[in-house]
């Protein structure tokens, strides 16, 4: 396991604030036979061998292409694309912020049980809190149809990736992308420049599914805005949703440095 | 698959049985399930039986293997085409053939066939195929039972949805059944019971085993086709290997259900030898085939077992 004090912690950061956090080895770097698995990380950790990873990724991969509507699929995706690198990256982005460290010591969870939905829909118009209900009721979902991170050996990262995940309306909240799916693409595109996560990327993959003219609005108007917003705004990971929940939409907007899409 | 997880807190025994499992003797552990020289009643007081590689209570097995079949009913056939390359068609009709049933012209009584843990059915089907267009006999029937409704529904939905199984809807009936009792099914009436990739997944295998042959007719044949040990070891190695890393993936990717899978593999490891489970045939009361007590199917991947009761 990772026990670094916070001190070690700082300095490599620093020293890699130039050069970003390269191959980190992860936990499980000695080959093991899938005879023998080494002891989980944590609940569900299932550590899987680079054949075995390549397989899930490929799987995954086409599986979401050809039935978007496997939602878990896209979650295995981004779990088994998110190392090396990525997600060691986008923890050491939490570590670098207050906001984000306060993330990682808490480690809050967003599910029915720590979100009071009725609670958020009473918030006044125009709150992070209220925005969020809306789109839950909008989508038909509840927060606990996010799954469960499994395929990811570090145990601080898996948390890092279950928090993105679950946070994924709440970056809609924080758009105002619509849950249509031209709207989840622009948005994977934002994530993408916003987290570097591979996944996302990958997503945007899906624009071959859509029809000419909703692909040219994505490549014209949609993709442009994310790609600047994406890149110039401050790391959403590190906001702390639960926090945030009476903060007005645009102030928090204007915090981060993000602009509304057109249209 | 949360159900599964909330089997957690007995991982802590796992290690300790995955490495008995590791020096290839399961048989230790398979034993503990069912002696049939000791009293069967004293079976009911040990505490714990296996569950693939983990340890649970005895009670908590039917249903923990009700739930993973749930979980896996509607990708149930397609995933066995991607495990087994496709082998296990071959397997099932090799299967029913070597059975053969369907009464011999001149015979008076139709017969009344019984099929175990029939699930979805692929069995009763090829079983009615064989007896109608082989050996001529359009009177004889199929009962398929299963532990799990859900795979008996879709046993059943392929019967509505399937136009090459239409013409059996008369001669075929599903029913929940618990292979350890088969509680409605009445001694001596059965002329045919087969068990197809089911019998692993029982509690006590040799209460079922004696179940069976209760059931059975005098004269009547028990069919089992199961999973048990690939020879040479070379095979063996490559075959583990795979179960172990390919299948729980596919399980994922098809089914979007890794443990169920992983469950299923681990099952196949668990279960005993071929020559033990002829031995095991024979102890419940059967007679099995001069020569060969079992024949092997693709190097002992899958195996039919064969027995008559006297």
């Amino acid at each position: 396991m990772h026990i670094t004090t916070p001190l070690r912690r700082s300095v490599q950061l620093l020293s890699t604030a130039t050069a970003p956090a390269l191959v980190v080895p992860t936990i499980n770097s000695r080959p093991f036979s899938v005879l023998r698995r080494p002891r989980p990380n944590y609940p569900g950790h299932v550590p899987l061998t680079t054949p075995e990873r390549s397989l899930l990724t490929i799987g995954s991969a086409l599986m979401s292409f050809f039935d978007p509507r496997r939602g878990d699929m896209i979650a295995v995706l981004g779990e088994v694309t998110a190392t090396p690198y990525f997600i060691y990256r986008l923890r050491d982005a939490m570590l670098a912020s207050p906001t984000g460290r306060q993330i990682l010591r808490d480690r809050p969870r967003i599910t029915s049980k720590t979100i009071d939905l009725d609670k958020l829909r009473a918030m006044p118009e125009n709150t992070v809190g209220r925005e969020y209900a809306m789109w839950l009721d909008k989508e038909g979902v509840s927060p606990d149809t996010r799954s469960q991170v499994r395929y990811i050996d570090d145990e601080e990262c898996a948390y890092v990736m279950q928090r993105y995940r679950e946070s994924h309306d709440f970056y809609h909240a924080l758009t105002g992308l619509p849950i249509i799916r031209e709207g989840e693409i622009a948005l994977k595109a934002f994530e993408f420049a916003n987290t570097l996560l591979p996944m996302t990327g990958l997503s945007m993959v899906a624009t071959l599914g859509l029809k000419g003219e909703e692909r040219k609005r994505l490549r014209d108007v949609y993709f442009p805005w994310a790609f600047r917003n994406g890149l110039r705004a401050e790391e959403v990971i590190n906001i702390y949703w639960e926090k945030e929940l009476e903060t007005d939409v645009d102030v928090l907007r204007r915090r981060i440095g993000l602009e509304r899409p057109p249209e | 698959m949360t159900s599964l997880q909330s089997t957690r807190p007995l991982l802590r025994c796992c290690s300790k049985v995955t490495s008995n499992i590791r020096s290839l003797r399961p048989l230790s552990r398979s034993f503990t399930v069912g002696r049939p020289s000791t009293a069967p009643e004293s079976q009911d007081e040990r505490k714990s039986t296996h569950f693939g590689f983990k340890t649970v209570d005895f009670t908590e097995k039917a249903s923990k293997v009700a739930e993973v079949f749930s979980s896996v009913a509607d990708k149930y056939d397609v995933m066995n085409d991607l495990m087994s390359m496709g082998l296990h068609r071959p397997w099932k009709s090799r299967f029913v053939s070597l059975l053969n049933p369907g009464r011999l012209p001149g015979s008076p009584n139709a017969q009344q066939i019984l099929d175990v843990a029939g699930g979805t059915g692929d069995i009763s089907y090829r079983i009615l195929e064989h007896m109608t267009d082989i050996n001529r006999d359009v009177e004889s029937r199929v009962l398929c039972t299963d532990i799990n409704p859900d795979m008996l529904r879709e046993g059943e939905r392929r019967l509505e949805t399937d136009p090459s199984l239409a013409r059996w809807k008369d001669r075929i009936e599903f029913r929940v059944e618990n292979a350890e009792t088969l509680e409605s099914i009445p001694d001596n009436s059965i002329d045919i019971y087969t068990v197809s990739f089911g019998i692993r997944n029982v509690t006590d295998i040799p209460k079922a085993l004696r179940t069976a042959h209760r059931v059975l007719k005098p004269g009547g044949v028990l069919g089992v086709l199961e999973f048990s040990r690939v020879k040479p070891w070379i095979l063996d190695e490559i075959y583990q290997r795979y179960s172990f890393s390919v299948i729980p993936v596919m399980g994922q990717i098809v089914a979007g259900d890794r443990d169920s899978y992983q469950y299923l593999v681990e099952s196949i490891r668990m279960f005993p030898t071929q020559a033990r489970f002829a031995e095991m045939i024979e102890e419940a009361g059967f007679e099995l085939p001069v020569g060969k007590p079992y024949e092997e199917l693709t190097f002992g991947v899958a195996n039919i077992w064969r027995g008559i009761k006297m």
